[in-house]
């Protein structure tokens, strides 16, 4: 029923508040008809950017263009985008029809039209049956769907999601996140969505923004995401990768060796890093084995702190090569034809190609 | 939270005590030992004497004392005179004219304080200030509108120094303006508080909803702010309406006995020691007092405020 989607098209945006910058000169571009997902820590600037999107934060500089259109300066209601607050912001002295026509009764639509065009809304979210009763009497869940309910009725061509499923308790927000991208699906309109939770952003985005201190740290598919992180932050953030830090001691034929400062020695495929730099290596946690470095392998030696049992999975924790929490995700099987205990000295070790180089921060 | 740290400690408690005192009282009668000291409270200073109003209306009484009787001759005295009604018609103007003005400066008051003060700092400092004439007494606060508003006073001087009046106004004081600019003085401050309260609990992201769905700031007020502060109103309502109903003070000072209130009149009756008639007036006044609250209660529900 509504087929048209805007690009949002985000030019050096920059968000300051009295003394601090919020956001940095960000710039992105937004597929139209895309999921797209800021991830990141509170604080992070994920949260600015989104209501600068909206309109209901100034934007100190830059600017941001939805489909053809400059919306810097226009207010909320004039950009072709709606919003879904956190909370869901519902109005708690009008029922749900009257909730969901609200933009329509501001618009003047008569009374008839609107409740009919709610009504219809209201069906699609499958809320129909409560349209009489207020926003208290509601669980979670069903608020969701009304605010859901509220913001599609003004037919926009981007939907703004802040936190909209941190509210719900665990298995309800899994049964949301599966209606939310449905919905995108069925919509075809872009939706944009804030969280703190990679599991959320992994599930449901076709782009994966993460932010990190007012800046982007990366924005890939959630597949690039994964398997190559950015930055340091990003496969630190993701908790899929160890990090290890050092500095290039030689680089020959696309292979960089670097040693951390306890003295181990690793290698990664990679280039153009200068011999004495900083540099960042991820390794998959789930590709490290407990065993001894072969030929064809890395590792180091260390002392296992934590064990973890996940049922298919195994998290053992273990401290050497300058990490404190170097993670290894043996499957059960694998970790109970040899089981380690804490305080145990072990052999770690992964293939050359498990590793991947990681960008500095500041680049 | 709160309930079940407090609650907790409570049981704990009363074992303790039961096994010191080695005997244990019924729980219904330590309910009420707990709730006897309000129940004297409001038995005594409040029951008891509406209850003796109630009796007392119902007495004979001449000019020298009151006889127990069980008469209705004060209600149709009171009831029957035109006087009464032109008296309640002129409290109930007061009132009304007094309503309007107090919800009007009082909400923009409160919303001033709600809205567009950022800290909470400078909220809680302005509305201390707010407070701090009700540091004096009433009487006080209303007898210094004398020396503004009387014939020479500082209104009157200024406005004719500036040659903008060839002579003193003589309806600033002694008069009704008088009388409403007095009690609306003293009794905004009923309607800010209630209001500011039930404003501080409105949730901002609503307001940003509501602009999100295209509402120009008076469509905000009008189907966001307001409907929302109907209980703070409501309650701000109660207070203004029950105080100017029983006011005699303000008018009498402020109209320099030119205009008349319902409790000025019960006044003038007990100065000429006509108890009776004065209480059969105070038991018509409460049952109409209780109808207008009835009557504010019905429109708006209050509870979520209580």
């Amino acid at each position: 029923m509504m087929t048209k989607a805007a690009e949002i098209d985000i030019v050096s945006v920059s968000k300051i508040y009295g003394s601090t910058t919020a956001v940095h000169s960000i710039s992105l571009k937004i597929p139209s008809g895309s999921y797209c997902c800021f991830l990141g820590p509170s604080g992070c600037g994920k949260t600015s950017t989104l209501r600068m999107i909206a309109g209901h934060e100034t934007i100190s500089s830059g600017d941001i263009r939805l489909g053809n259109t400059v919306v810097t300066d226009l207010p909320p209601a004039r950009r072709g985008t709606a919003m879904m607050f956190q909370s869901y912001a519902l109005f708690p002295h009008l029922d749900l029809v009257d909730n969901v026509a609200f933009s329509l009764k501001m618009k003047g639509v008569d009374k008839e039209e609107r409740r009919a065009k709610a009504l219809e809304m209201l069906r699609l979210m499958q809320m129909e049956p409560y349209a009489n009763r207020k926003p208290a009497q509601l669980s979670g869940g069903q608020q969701q769907r009304v605010a859901l309910a509220r913001a599609l009725i003004t037919d926009p061509e981007a939907l703004l999601l802040d936190e909209p499923l941190s509210a719900l308790d665990p298995f309800l927000k899994i049964r949301m996140r599966a209606e939310l991208k449905k919905l995108q699906k069925n919509l075809g309109i872009t939706f944009v969505h804030v969280t703190h939770s990679q599991e959320e952003a992994m599930a449901l985005a076709d782009i994966i923004v993460i932010m990190s201190d007012g800046r982007i740290e990366q924005a890939a598919s959630p597949r690039e995401v994964f398997e190559r992180p950015a930055t340091a932050f990003v496969a630190r953030f993701m908790g899929d990768h160890n990090v290890l830090t050092g500095r290039v001691i030689s680089s020959a034929d696309g292979v960089l060796t670097l040693q951390v400062p306890e003295g181990q020695t690793f290698t990664v495929a990679g280039e153009g890093r200068a011999e004495g730099s900083p540099i960042d290596i991820g390794i998959r946690t789930d590709r490290v084995r407990l065993s001894e470095p072969g030929e064809k392998t890395l590792g180091f030696n260390g002392v296992v702190s934590n064990v973890e049992y996940r049922g298919a999975s195994v998290k053992i924790t273990v401290m050497g090569a300058g990490s404190e929490d170097f993670t290894v995700i043996a499957t059960d099987a694998d970790y109970f034809e040899k089981p380690v205990a804490v305080g145990d000295a072990v052999s770690l070790s992964w293939r050359l190609e498990d590793a991947v180089l990681l960008g500095s921060a500041a680049a | 939270m709160a309930t079940i740290a407090a609650s907790k400690p409570t049981p704990a408690t009363n074992a303790q005590g039961r096994k010191a005192l080695g005997f244990r009282l019924p729980p219904r009668t330590v309910s009420y030992l707990q709730s006897a000291p309000l129940i004297a409270i409001l038995g005594f200073f409040f029951l008891l004497p509406i209850l003796m109003i109630l009796v007392v209306s119902f007495w004979d009484y001449d000019f020298a004392g009151l006889y127990p009787d069980f008469l209705t001759m004060n209600y149709e005295e009171t009831l029957g005179s035109w006087v009464t009604w032109k008296t309640y018609l002129n409290t109930l103007k007061y009132t009304v004219v007094v309503w309007a003005l107090t919800t009007f400066i009082g909400f923009w008051v409160a919303y001033f304080l709600a809205f567009h003060i950022r800290t909470t700092t400078m909220q809680m400092v302005l509305f201390l200030v707010c407070t701090v004439p009700f540091l004096t007494s009433n009487i006080i606060r209303m007898i210094s509108w004398i020396p503004v508003l009387g014939r020479n006073g500082l209104v009157n001087s200024t406005l004719i120094e500036m040659g903008i009046i060839p002579a003193p106004i003589e309806w600033l004081l002694y008069s009704e303006f008088a009388v409403i600019l007095a009690m609306v003085h003293l009794n905004t401050l009923f309607m800010v508080t209630p209001i500011f309260n039930t404003l501080m609990r409105i949730d901002k992201s609503l307001i940003e909803a509501a602009r999100d769905a295209g509402a120009t700031g008076w469509q905000i007020l009008w189907n966001v702010i307001i409907p929302l502060a109907k209980p703070g109103i409501a309650i701000g309502s109660i207070f203004v309406v029950t105080l100017v109903m029983a006011d005699f003070s303000t008018v009498q000072v402020m109209s320099g006995g030119q205009s008349a209130s319902v409790a000025l009149m019960m006044r003038n009756q007990m100065s000429l020691l006509q108890y009776p008639a004065a209480a059969a007036n105070a038991v018509v006044l409460l049952i109409v007092v209780l109808l207008m609250v009835a009557a504010i209660l019905r429109v708006v529900d209050i509870r979520k405020e209580l």
